[in-house]
């Protein structure tokens, strides 16, 4: 008897898949045949999609169906996609703007992604984002926005607006991003979904379309914590392709997610991550923070100067990368784009490099704080998703553009590179994520909270009605 | 009397052979205008002379 195609994985877990599929329960042919089904029926709404590698994915999905081994793929069957700044054998790598789809075809895939198909993954398709991940929003003016799966009228948060829409909306279990300043929390935050920046030289950025080379990280979205640790435990790894990324051996966080909160020494950051924060950010705080047992505050010390060093870092280095295009392709750009990378070009280069040299001081005051505690939780946006389109906000009494202020929380902490686990709160009528921020390497501790907070149902990727 | 910042960016636009259309001005002015404040309120943070910067070169 042939397996049920409308049988609904909508919302399984690529743990849950990558079981039924490793114990010959389902075939990964059919859970991708879903997976395309879904896509077909619901893109036209998300618009998260930009390419969808149909014959690629069940080419790949059969061979998963015939691997002896399947039982051993952590993450059989399991179909995911990526935001389209990564390489994919086959297509022009576009980072959302027009001017690279004139760039030849990648020959090779990422190294994430030939990592996640080794343990079974199968890539189903490329993603929507920020023209060359310089956004908040979600917004493309060449691709159109992506929308919010829980409002379909709202934005998905960016840079990785169509990697959020994708898992939020149930099209797929997995996702992979970027996240410069905010563009992996920000969009795990609006859709309500989990979200890891790992730290900073922990997976490869080869042959991924770069923004700042200084504070570029990749790292996965999914439903549940157990799947993002699943899927970076199989991203890790040095790579000499990657100049940014760490000689480091694999130091795997999946078997450490059920260790539970015993021991961790777990505070809520004051001062600059409270102020201008929406009430809805300020409630999902406190519901984490009380479900973690996090009673002392503790200040991160100048943060909104780190916040102010991190713009200009990435605003000068996002010029520096484009300025060739700048001078000879300027009107192909997103206007939107295109006016802050030409601001950028004319930062003076004393002002960057004392950005520079405060982020070696910042580096320090903050590990000196993880001496004394292990994790540190802060909210990852300070409202909601706002309207598509919606152009100003007010935080803290002052009006401002949402574009470059949906990421006030999460730039200082890119900035040094930490990671961070996105945990979904599921407030109504929609969620809102808190950031888990632990000390560099710390991946496994920042997951472990997330875990522990799943489990307590403090946290969770709520479905939406599509 | 014009304004300092927007004969910078006519001159930086010329020196760095940058395009400038006159109907970006005001957003590319503005974009600027937020970064420099940004830039001054990092700047204004007092650090040893023997502060280094982040990235360190190791040949």
């Amino acid at each position: 008897m042939g397996e049920d195609l409308t049988a609904d994985l909508t919302w399984a877990t690529s743990a849950e898949i990558a079981h039924a599929v490793g114990a010959g329960e389902r075939s990964a042919i059919g859970v991708v045949d879903a997976a395309l089904l879904r896509i077909a029926k619901l893109d036209p709404t998300l618009n998260a999609f930009t390419a969808v590698t149909a014959e690629r994915a069940r080419a790949k999905a059969r061979s998963v169906d015939g691997a002896r081994d399947k039982s051993t793929l952590p993450l059989a069957g399991v179909p995911f996609a990526v935001k389209n700044l990564f390489d994919v054998a086959g297509l022009a790598t576009v980072a959302g703007s027009k001017i690279n789809r004139a760039r030849p075809k990648a020959e090779r895939d990422s190294p994430l992604i030939e990592r996640l198909e080794a343990a079974g993954a199968v890539l189903v398709g490329a993603l929507n984002m920020g023209e060359y991940a310089y956004d908040f929003t979600g917004e493309n003016v060449h691709d159109g926005p992506s929308r919010n799966p829980h409002d379909v009228t709202r934005m998905t948060g960016g840079s990785s607006g169509g990697s959020g829409g994708a898992v939020g909306g149930g099209l797929v279990p997995l996702a992979l991003g970027s996240d410069a300043n905010g563009s992996i929390r920000v969009p795990s935050s609006l859709c309500g979904i989990f979200g890891l920046k790992p730290t900073y030289g922990r997976l490869s950025r080869a042959r991924s379309f770069p923004f700042v080379a200084s504070l570029d990280h990749l790292g996965p979205f999914a439903r549940s914590t157990l799947d993002l640790a699943l899927s970076y435990d199989v991203m890790q790894g040095a790579d000499a392709d990657d100049a940014g990324c760490a000689q480091r051996g694999h130091e795997f966080a999946t078997p450490e997610l059920t260790r539970g909160l015993d021991g961790l020494r777990i505070a809520v950051a004051g001062g600059y991550f409270k102020k201008g924060a929406f009430p809805e950010a300020l409630a999902a705080l406190e519901r984490v923070a009380k479900a973690a047992g996090a009673r002392d505050e503790v200040e991160i010390p100048e943060a909104a100067r780190a916040r102010a060093a991190a713009y200009v870092i990435t605003t000068t280095e996002g010029a520096a990368l484009h300025l060739d295009r700048l001078r000879k392709q300027a009107r192909d750009f997103d206007p939107a784009v295109r006016d802050r990378l030409l601001a950028g070009a004319m930062v003076p280069a004393t002002l960057v490099d004392k950005a520079q040299i405060f982020r070696r001081w910042y580096r320090e005051r903050l590990l000196d704080l993880f001496k004394t505690c292990d994790a540190i939780l802060a909210p990852a946006t300070p409202c909601t998703a706002p309207k598509i389109g919606q152009q100003t906000f007010t935080l803290d009494g002052v009006e401002l553009p949402v574009r470059p202020n949906m990421g006030i929380y999460t730039q200082p902490i890119s900035f040094i590179g930490l990671p961070v686990a996105a945990v979904p709160v599921p407030l109504s009528p929609l969620p809102i994520a808190v950031q888990i921020i632990a000390a560099p390497w710390r991946e496994d501790v920042a997951l472990r909270i997330a875990h522990a907070l799943e489990q307590m149902g403090a946290v969770a990727a709520p479905k939406p009605n599509l | 009397m014009a304004d300092p910042l927007d004969e910078f960016i006519a001159a930086a636009a010329a020196a760095l052979q940058l395009p400038l259309e006159p109907n970006w001005q005001a957003a590319v002015k503005a974009n600027l205008a937020v970064t420099l404040l940004h830039a001054n309120f990092v700047a204004d943070f007092a650090l040893p002379d023997e502060a280094e910067p982040a990235p360190i070169y190791k040949a």
